[in-house]
């Protein structure tokens, strides 16, 4: 009886980790090995050692994607963070048509991040010059997209459209989470507007930012989609998120090799942030 | 002490807020039934609305992105992804989540897969894409395996939290009525676990069926399109004229809208779910 448990649970167990190894475990050993090699993407190729990885530290274009990706990640965050939680305020509030709004306010998420970066990308380069010349604002009459110091702006606010809507839906089960009698008690003690929220609701919510400072900060350091259908890494290669920059030129511009050492570089880097956040965001939670 | 009165204030807001929604979803309404002639360089020829409701950009775009076909291999590799997840990720959850804490081979296998979630797809791409070559797998049926180990980690560490809910008495009862372990699963937990089928199959659909990186790596060679990737490629060949790429937008944009219609509070629980836990 005992055995039969034991080899069933085997034979479930083996095939599907061979699954994984086979299209996650060596594509991954396999890449850490390109990235010690000059190959092209074809043909034959050589070992070169650290190579990659020294020339990757002193290569511009490497050193510029890795500043634009960190300041869109972090600003589109913060950005993100604080609307979506005025906007779960507002929709856990006394409102009427509570699910409808609800449901249109989530809307952006569900849609395709490549077509939404498309009717955005119409959006910055006829509508938004059309109505800033209209309002005479001579600053924004050149599309925004065309622009090396403000095309990321037009990037993050596609990211925050969709973003918003994930982080609202958090915030609002966070916020339901909050029991009435903890206002009530606040309330007997004179705590309303701001204070309430930064000293009763806040704190009880903590759990909930963490989830979404992790699952943003992540997809932000990924993104990829947005910059496809918006900017394609221009103009001047000012928008060239690391994932962009490591799909276009080492599927097609022959840096196989170099860009799997920036691929391995970008993973440690994804690993040293999560961790960091977990051991962050574990720490705060103790506190409660 | 309950207050009753609406909050005015919010609502309010909450009205003019939903504009950045509507506004371009309007727009891509109005632009997709023009024609390139009604589109003058002004705010009000682009927002007026058509002055015919015509369907013939659309057929226009359905025939030169191949939509039927975009759209059912899109759908084809959803939904076997989605089941295949539903299947296999819960069974390995199963093996995982109910032997992790008494067998050191299970705990370890069980953190070497959910570790995977940190893995970025950027560093898997170039090497997959040509191992997918090597194996005759640059098509559709590898993007589905792809996916079914992408999903992988985040499902099974999912599953085995919900297990952990589940008395193992169930289980034993079971085992004395002379089940064995694989009939128990299929009889008796799977069944239990359907909330959680619910969160994974809602995860897995709207991530496999916005995904645009997957097929572009994989699938670029082989003549075949999801429905992002048919946008992609017609922004590349047909990108100036905005009216037939707008009607396109449109129609990949109408069958996830339908779905949200239908299932709105499933997708919700489901993300909601997905995040929390």
């Amino acid at each position: 009886m005992k055995n039969e448990r034991k080899r069933t649970f085997l034979l479930i167990t083996i095939p599907i980790l061979a699954l994984f190894i086979c299209f996650n475990t060596i594509p991954l050993i396999r890449g850490v090995m390109y990235s010690f090699t000059n190959f092209k993407g074809f043909g034959k190729y050589d070992w070169v050692g650290l190579h990659n990885y020294i020339d990757l530290f002193s290569d511009a274009r490497v050193g510029k994607s890795y500043l634009f990706t960190f300041k869109l990640a972090i600003v589109s965050t913060i950005v993100v963070n604080i609307l979506s939680l005025l906007l779960a305020l507002g929709l856990n509030s006394k409102i009427r048509a509570k699910s409808f709004f609800r449901g249109a306010y989530f809307l952006p998420n569900i849609l395709g991040a490549l077509v939404v970066g498309y009717i955005f990308n119409y959006f910055f380069t006829y509508i938004l010059p059309a109505l800033a010349s209209m309002a005479g604002l001579d600053s924004l009459s050149t599309s925004i997209l065309s622009n090396p110091s403000k095309a990321w702006i037009g990037i993050m606010i596609v990211c925050a459209w969709q973003a918003i809507a994930m982080n609202t839906i958090i915030y609002i089960s966070g916020l339901q989470t909050v029991p009435e009698d903890v206002y009530e008690a606040g309330g007997l003690d004179g705590v309303t507007g701001f204070k309430k929220f930064r000293y009763l609701t806040f704190p009880l919510i903590i759990p909930f930012f963490s989830i979404n400072m992790v699952l943003c900060v992540k997809n932000f350091l990924m993104v990829f989609d947005q910059i496809m259908a918006l900017t394609k890494g221009g103009p001047a290669q000012s928008t060239e998120s690391i994932s962009y920059l490591i799909y276009n030129n080492g599927m097609s511009g022959g840096q196989f090799g170099f860009q799997s050492a920036n691929a391995v570089v970008f993973f440690i880097v994804i690993v040293i942030v999560s961790v960091a956040q977990m051991k962050f965001s574990g720490k705060k939670e103790e506190q409660l | 002490m309950i207050n009753k009165k609406i909050n005015w204030p919010a609502m309010i807001l909450l009205i003019l807020g939903l504009s950045t929604i509507a506004f371009p979803l309007y727009l891509t309404v109005v632009i997709a039934f023009k024609q390139p002639s009604e589109m003058t360089n002004t705010i009000s020829g682009i927002l007026s609305l058509p002055k015919t409701w015509s369907f013939d950009n659309f057929k226009e775009a359905m025939r030169v992105t191949n939509f039927w076909q975009s759209l059912g291999n899109s759908l084809l590799i959803s939904v076997v992804t989605v089941v295949l997840s539903v299947l296999v990720h819960s069974l390995m959850g199963y093996a995982l989540g109910r032997n992790k804490s008494s067998s050191k081979f299970y705990n370890f296998v069980y953190l070497f897969i959910v570790s995977g979630m940190f893995v970025p797809f950027a560093i898997l791409m170039m090497p997959l894409a040509k191992q997918t070559a090597e194996m005759g797998l640059a098509n559709w049926v590898g993007v589905i395996l792809l996916y079914v180990v992408f999903f992988m980690p985040m499902n099974i560490l999912l599953y085995s939290g919900y297990l952990v809910n589940i008395p193992m008495a169930l289980e034993e009862a079971a085992k004395v009525d002379g089940a064995s372990t694989w009939t128990t699963y299929w009889k008796i937990l799977f069944p239990i676990m359907k909330p959680m089928h619910a969160t994974v199959a809602v995860l897995t659909a709207l991530s496999v069926w916005n995904d645009v990186m997957t097929p572009l790596v994989i699938m670029a060679g082989s003549e075949q399109n999801t429905l992002p990737l048919a946008q992609l490629n017609f922004q590349s060949q047909f990108g100036t004229n905005y009216n037939l790429a707008f009607a396109s937008y449109l129609l990949s944009l109408i069958p996830i809208l339908i779905f949200y219609v239908i299932c709105q509070k499933q997708i919700l629980n489901g993300v909601v779910n997905g995040a929390v836990k």
